[in-house]
This record gives structure tokens, C-alpha cells and sequence, in this order.
């Protein structure tokens, strides 16, 4: 087990180093925050130094080389636009994109995991049919599309849901939440159902695909003979088969909506990682950039890890294999 | 009997009183801003929009008015007491947000960290040289030469209290290179008409009134909510559904929504951004061989090949203002005369054409950006079109600011967009100096064509030390007169802004610099 958990540290290292350097490649292509940086009055002596100072001048692989240095002392610097320490900033809007992310997933698994169940054990009726049908606009819309619409029907027709911000928030000293104020749980809900919408649709898809499979195993058709009532053959035998691929999946979908969660964040004007991400691009603010693809690789890294850690703990046989 | 009604009038007058004493006091405005505001710090960054923002926490010396004349502020007077010696005299009385007296010393150490070397805002200053306290209201700002424009400059150096910055360790200008942050970014003590109550960025930054401000108020509010909404349909939503009551940036295309809402108004006017196209003018084009357009014919020809007036009905929605000069209406050294767009003729553009020696025109790279200006990359693609269709082959180049600053900065584009307002300074000179004076030492920034003009120098150079103003605006003129006989620029237009209001509002002045200014602003 040991060898197994320095074996993945080890990728895991080389993984985040490359998304690094492949960051860093994009970089040099994304432009010059310089101009942006200082205002129409500024003379080209006054551009060429900050340019300097700011280390812009020298080669890129120095440039990425410094970085690596001083990210591995976890030392992101300072961004170059707001003048603030990068991992503070990222640290502080991290609840915000996590509890989207975790409310997200609630959702889709609330919804998700039902409607996979009908739709697989009511295969031919005419709601089971429209479930798969509306599951495909799920899955093929984009979000920003869903958020805008969700946006003019809540909020600009009912008016039932702020259309943007995260409301008032409660300050626990390490973690600002949304969750336990009036208002930050109502404006959770639209960005919230605006990402879960294709984990509802993957949720779904998943639970039917596994359940048709477990319904024609041999352990359902001896309890049907048995005698045993649909419901508990369904949701106690059937359902329990299902879930550990759904449970992996989840779990792995967590690093991909923090990472996705930029578009919602966008549309919703979320307080998050994703919207500091998308400002920091247009104002080509390379410290912030450079930080926040690190913690996003580390995230899924460390997802993947766990994962594989537990599948090495349940199951011998990968044990074995991996020895 | 008469004292009780006599009390029973009392009564009712009271309540009434704490009514609209209550009234009085919610006068909120909801601000949905394009985007957040980059630090608390107005010296941090150069970003006009963050010091507009801040201009309602910070003062400066002087100030704009209503019609943006310059008025006293801070200073209640100035005298020159030699050529390059300004004496100002401080308004007495004024205290800061923490109780603290404004005093001279203050100015002294605000002059000192903008001026500073780490400083992004050094370049607001250019002329400053040092300064000397004479008492506590009085204070003699020494300048390297002549210069004419200090009170422009000055609207925009906000005054911080040097007790308040040496108790923070804030006295020197926050610095990127040196890794640390500063306490000004978080926490802010001005003299303003509102106050920071708090902030939490990209959400929301909430100011209330400034209850001991030193000026009579103009405005009746009493509370800022400052929120950015970077999408532009989120932001038009929010405004129709009642959660935001002004929109400074509203989108040219949900305009005509927004006229139909019953509670809404729509403020519009052609911003000071002059937009206008520079030629590359080095010997050797981007996309290879001689360079035609160092030709005047050449130029010429393309400038009367391009129909702005379709381009205003079209593209712009009839928002646009085509111009004829460099500068908007209201810059000072605009002259009217010059003001006369020059007319769309593609016969006359072909035979200029013929007559330089390109009867069949050639290859050359247009670089524009897609969110710099307004609807820029329609009017890039319909200027492209114009083009081709008089035999000139351009080949257009769109992307992100970002990526083609670099580009067109070092003579990477034959032919590029720019636009210009003159910011902060409100004057010709800024152009002049920045943009159209030749390529040498601090001048000519963004003379990225790389074009020398040496009696446009020598106008701008004499405008620079000018202290007559009527002198200093013919200069001004003459100068833009030869950018215009030369085609060394093409002017475009003033590009529309448009600012969204609830009918709430009874007085909510726009600003042709499109900067809101809520100390104006009633309820």
C-alpha cells in the first residue's frame, strides 16, 4: 500500500508540474498585462521598466522556472491587477465555488438517481420516453444558454430568485457560507440547477444503463420468484447494485464542475474561483492564472487518487496487481 | 381642549418627521457595474475606472463640475508664483473619515507616494518635480517646466492623510515586483461625500454618506451598493427585474428592451472616445513589400473609400457620432471647422489609387480587437469590405486586446484601431503628446505607426510650455489641422454610451467621460 500511495504521490507531482508548464506555453501566447497595467499617460520609459521589474522581460522558461520555485514554497505571488496575495484570493472564493459545486451535485443526484429508476424499470411508458427525451436537451445545452434562460424565467418574469450574486454571506472565520442566510440559500438556486442540469442528465443515463443490466441478473429473477414485492426488489436490491459507479462517477465529477463551474460563475456573477479565473484571462494577470490551474489539477489529482485508493482497499484483486 | 390638539399636532408632526426622517435616510442607490473595481487603493493600478469609483471615498485638489469645468475642492485657491511654482491654498476644516484634520502635510505625503518610482500612477503626474509645505493650508508644488495642465492632472491624485498612511506603513505605493500587499488595498480614510462601509470583491463594495462632509451636498443619498455584473445579459436582467436601479454600461443591442420597460430610462450620448484608425508608416509593410500608405493618395484614398454613414446606421444603430478630428466636441483645442468628415467617394478613392501607382492595390494586415470599443469587430469586417471592394486587399486580424497590443506596439500592423478620450487630462495636448507626436524619449507612445511630423512637433512641444490658454488651444488646433491635411490618422467616431436609470432618480447627470458621479445624483 505504501509503494502504491508513492507511486501515485509521484504522478501526481509530474501531472501538476506539466499542467504548469503547458500553462505557462499558453501564457506567452495570451498577451502583455503591461499596457493594461498602466494608463494612456504613461511613457514608454515607465512601460519598459515595470515590464522589467515584473520579470516579463526574460525568457519563458526562466520565468516558469522562478514560479516552480516559488509555488513549491507555496509562495503564488501577488496579482498583478488587485495587488493581493493570489492564494489569499483563491482561498476566499473557494467556498463559494465549492458550495455551488456540492449543492450542484445534490441536486443532480436527487434528481438523477429517480429518474434513472424509472426510466429503467417503466421503459415504455410515454413519461419514461419524454424523461430520456428532455435528458437529451440536458445533456446538449450549453450552460450559459440554460442560465440565461433560467435567469428570465425566475428572475425576470416571477421574480422569484435573485438572477445574480451569492447574497448575504456568514463569515465562520475559515469558510464563508451562503447556505445559512435567507437570501444566500435563494440565490444557490438558479446557478446551482443551471450547472447540475448535465450531472441530472449523466446521473440519469448511468443509473438506467446499470439497472437494466442488474434486472436481468439471476439474484432479481430468484427474488421475483420468490415473491418478493417490486418496490423492494427495485429500490433495496436493484438500486444498492447500482450506486458504486454512480458514487465513483460523482466523485469524479466534483474536480470537473469546480473546473466547469467558471461558465455558471460567469452568468450568474458568482462570487467564485471560476469568475476571478475568467477576469484574470482578459486582464492577462499570469500569477492568478498560474495558481488557479495548479489548484484545479491538484484538485482532480487528488480526487483521482482517492479514488483509486479506495477501489485498491475494495477490491484485492488491484492489490495483487499492483505488486 | 386646545392643548390637547396642540399636543395631538405634536404627535402627528412627529411621526411625520421620523417618516421622512426614515425616508430621507434609504435613498440606496444599486449600482450594476461591467465589472468590479481593482483595489481600494487608487494608486495601485492604472485603471480609470477604479479611480473614478474611488473619487466618491477620496478627494482631490480640484474637481470637475457639472459641465466638467475644473472647480476647487481640496484647494480653495492657486497662484503661480513663478512659471514652474503652483501655490495652493487648502480648505480649512476638512476632516478626514477617522476625525483626522486635512492639513498641508497630507497633500505633501499624497504627492510623494503617487509620485513615487513604484508607482503605476507616476505617468498622472508627468510634471511634478517636489513640493514644499509653507504652513498648514498652504503648500508650493514645484513642477520640472512650464506646464499648463497641473489642475487636469490633479482631479485625478486623490489625498490620503499622512497619519493615517504612516500608522498603516502604507506611505509607499503598493509593488507587484516586491511581493507584498498593502494596507490601503483593504481599508480606505478620504475626505469624499460617501464612506466604505465594506467590501467584498466581486460581489459587492457598499459606501454610506459621508454625514460631515465639508461641501453643501448636492445629492440626497445616503447609501452605494457598487455590484459588478460582468455578463452583460445577467446585468440587463437584473435591471428589468428591479434588482439594480443603474446600469453604467448598458449593451447597445438590449437598449431598445430597455426603452420598453415602464420604470426605466434610458440616458445616451456619443462618449468622448474618439475612435480612429493609424497606418503603419515604416518603410516595409507587415504583409511584405514597400510600404504604399507612406503615400498621402494612398491614405486619402482609403479614407474616402470607407462609408461611415452606413456604418453609423448600420453597425452602431444610429448611436455613433462620425467625426472629422482627432478629438470629441467638448475636448478643449477642438475646432469644429476641422470637424467635417470627409466624404465617401470609391470612384475618387480608385483613380488616387491609379494616380499613386496601385491601380490594383495590395496586401496589408488590419489589426483590430474584439472588446476594445464598441461593436468593434462589425466595423472592423465592414471597413475590411469597404476596402476590397476599391481593390485594396486587407487582411483583417481580430483577437483580444491583450494579444494584439503587443501586436500594433511594436509595428506589427499595417493598420490598426485606437481609441482616445484624452483621460484623464481632458485636453488636445494628450493626444498630441501621446499619440501623434513622433517616436523620442517619453513622446509618442502610442505613435505605433511610427510617423514623424516635425512641425507637429514642434507645436506640441510649444503647447506643452504655454501658459496662455487661448495660445495653447490654437496650437493645439494648428496641430490637429495637420493631422487631419495628412491623414496621419483616420478618424472614425465617437462611439455611443448609454447608461440605464430608474425613473426613481429625479437628477442623474451623465458625464460625457462616461464616469458616474453620484454626489450629483437624487433620489
Amino acid at each position: 500500500m505504501l509503494a502504491f500511495i508513492i507511486k501515485r504521490l509521484s504522478n501526481a507531482v509530474f501531472v501538476m508540474i506539466s499542467v504548469t508548464f503547458l500553462a505557462f506555453v499558453i501564457f506567452s501566447a495570451v498577451g502583455d498585462p503591461v499596457d493594461q497595467m498602466l494608463n494612456e499617460q504613461a511613457t514608454q520609459q515607465q512601460r519598459d521598466d515595470l515590464r522589467e521589474k515584473l520579470g516579463l522581460d526574460k525568457p519563458f522558461l526562466m520565468q516558469f522556472g522562478t514560479f516552480v520555485v516559488r509555488a513549491a514554497q507555496g509562495d503564488f505571488g501577488i496579482s498583478f491587477r488587485n495587488q493581493r496575495d493570489v492564494l489569499d484570493m483563491i482561498s476566499e472564493r473557494f467556498p463559494a465555488t465549492f458550495e455551488l459545486v456540492l449543492v450542484a451535485t445534490f441536486i443532480s443526484l436527487v434528481v438523477g438517481v429517480p429518474m434513472g429508476v424509472i426510466t429503467a424499470i417503466k421503459r415504455k411508458s410515454w413519461y419514461a420516453e419524454a424523461m430520456q427525451f428532455t435528458s437529451i436537451i440536458g445533456i446538449s445545452l450549453p450552460s450559459f444558454v440554460v442560465g440565461i434562460g433560467l435567469i428570465l424565467v425566475f428572475s425576470v418574469w416571477l421574480g422569484w430568485f435573485p438572477s445574480f450574486g451569492r447574497g448575504d454571506t456568514v463569515d465562520l472565520g475559515w469558510w464563508t457560507t451562503g447556505l445559512l442566510t435567507r437570501s444566500g440559500q435563494m440565490s444557490i438556486v438558479l446557478p446551482a440547477l443551471s450547472l447540475s442540469l448535465f450531472q441530472v442528465t449523466l446521473v440519469m443515463r448511468l443509473v438506467r444503463a446499470e439497472m437494466l443490466e442488474v434486472l436481468r441478473s439471476d439474484f432479481i429473477k430468484f427474488a421475483r420468484a420468490r415473491g418478493v414485492p417490486a418496490r423492494s426488489i427495485h429500490f433495496r436490491h436493484a438500486l444498492r447494485n447500482c450506486l458504486m459507479p454512480v458514487v465513483t462517477m460523482t466523485a469524479m465529477q466534483i474536480g470537473g464542475l469546480i473546473a466547469f463551474a467558471l461558465v455558471t460563475e460567469t452568468v450568474f456573477q458568482w462570487p467564485g474561483m471560476g469568475l476571478l479565473f475568467i477576469q484574470a484571462v482578459t486582464f492577462v494577470d499570469v500569477p492568478i492564472m498560474a495558481a488557479y490551474l495548479c489548484i484545479v489539477a491538484l484538485i482532480f489529482v487528488v480526487l483521482n487518487t482517492i479514488v483509486d485508493m479506495a477501489y485498491a482497499v475494495i477490491d484485492p484483486r488491484l492489490r495483487g496487481a499492483d505488486k | 381642549m386646545e392643548m390637547l390638539k396642540t399636543l395631538r399636532h405634536g404627535v402627528i408632526g412627529g411621526v411625520t418627521a421620523t417618516l421622512l426622517a426614515t425616508a430621507a435616510h434609504a435613498e440606496t442607490v444599486r449600482w450594476g457595474a461591467p465589472r468590479d473595481i481593482v483595489s481600494l487603493d487608487p494608486y495601485s493600478y492604472g485603471d480609470s475606472y477604479t479611480i473614478n469609483f474611488l473619487n466618491h471615498v477620496y478627494e482631490g485638489l480640484v474637481r470637475y463640475n457639472r459641465d466638467l469645468e475644473i472647480e476647487p475642492a481640496l484647494a480653495t485657491s492657486w497662484e503661480l508664483v513663478s512659471p514652474t511654482t503652483w501655490r495652493f491654498t487648502l480648505r480649512e476644516g476638512v476632516k478626514f473619515h477617522d476625525g483626522a484634520d486635512f492639513t498641508a502635510e497630507d497633500v505633501l505625503a499624497s504627492l510623494l507616494r503617487v509620485s513615487d518610482e513604484a508607482s503605476p500612477l507616476k505617468g498622472n503626474l508627468p510634471a511634478y518635480k517636489s513640493a514644499t509645505v509653507v504652513d498648514d493650508y498652504t503648500i508650493d508644488v514645484e513642477l520640472n517646466g512650464a506646464y499648463p495642465l497641473l489642475l487636469n492632472d490633479l482631479t485625478n491624485i486623490h489625498i490620503f492623510d499622512k497619519g493615517w498612511l504612516v500608522a498603516n506603513n502604507a506611505e509607499k505605493p503598493t509593488d507587484v515586483s516586491a511581493g507584498v500587499e498593502g494596507y490601503a488595498t483593504f481599508n480606505t480614510n478620504g475626505t469624499g461625500p460617501f464612506m466604505l462601509e465594506s467590501r467584498t470583491p466581486e460581489a459587492q463594495t457598499i459606501l454610506t454618506v459621508n454625514e460631515a462632509w465639508w461641501d453643501e451636498p448636492s445629492h440626497n443619498l445616503t447609501r452605494i451598493e457598487f455590484q459588478p455584473i460582468s455578463s452583460a445579459a445577467t446585468r440587463v436582467a437584473a435591471l428589468l427585474s428591479g434588482e439594480v436601479d443603474f446600469v453604467d454600461s448598458a449593451p447597445v443591442q438590449d437598449l431598445p428592451r430597455l426603452e420598453q420597460a415602464d420604470n426605466l430610462e434610458i440616458l445616451e450620448r456619443a462618449d468622448l472616445r474618439t475612435v480612429m484608425l493609424g497606418f503603419n508608416r515604416r518603410d516595409e509593410l507587415v504583409a511584405g513589400g514597400t510600404n504604399p500608405m507612406n503615400d498621402l493618395k494612398v491614405r486619402q484614398a482609403m479614407q474616402m473609400a470607407v462609408d461611415m454613414e452606413l456604418i453609423r446606421d448600420k453597425v452602431m444603430r444610429g448611436k455613433s457620432r462620425n467625426a472629422g478630428t482627432l478629438v470629441a466636441p467638448s475636448i478643449p483645442g477642438y475646432s469644429a471647422e476641422l470637424d467635417q468628415p470627409v466624404a465617401y467617394d470609391p470612384e475618387k478613392a480608385k483613380a488616387l489609387l491609379v494616380e499613386a501607382g496601385y491601380p490594383d492595390g495590395f496586401e496589408f494586415d488590419f489589426v483590430c480587437t474584439n472588446e476594445s470599443y464598441v461593436n468593434e469587430e462589425q466595423f472592423c469586417q465592414a471597413i475590411a469590405s469597404m476596402w476590397s471592394r476599391v481593390g485594396l486587399s486587407p487582411k483583417l486580424d481580430i483577437g483580444p486586446t491583450a494579444k494584439q497590443t503587443p501586436k500594433r506596439a511594436n509595428g506589427k500592423a499595417d493598420v490598426y484601431t485606437l481609441g482616445w478620450a484624452t483621460l484623464p487630462m481632458l485636453d488636445t495636448y494628450s493626444i498630441l503628446v501621446q499619440v501623434l507626436h513622433s517616436k523620442d524619449g517619453n513622446s509618442g507612445v502610442f505613435n505605433w505607426g511610427d510617423w514623424s511630423y516635425p512641425e507637429l512637433d514642434k507645436l506640441t512641444q510649444s503647447a506643452a510650455v504655454e501658459l496662455d490658454r487661448d495660445t495653447r488651444l490654437q496650437m493645439e488646433t494648428d496641430a490637429l489641422k495637420i493631422a487631419r491635411d495628412e491623414v496621419i490618422m483616420m478618424p472614425l467616431h465617437q462611439q455611443p454610451m448609454a447608461w440605464a436609470v430608474s425613473k426613481e432618480f429625479s437628477d442623474f447627470p451623465q458625464f460625457p467621460d462616461n464616469k458616474p458621479r453620484m454626489w450629483y445624483v437624487t433620489k
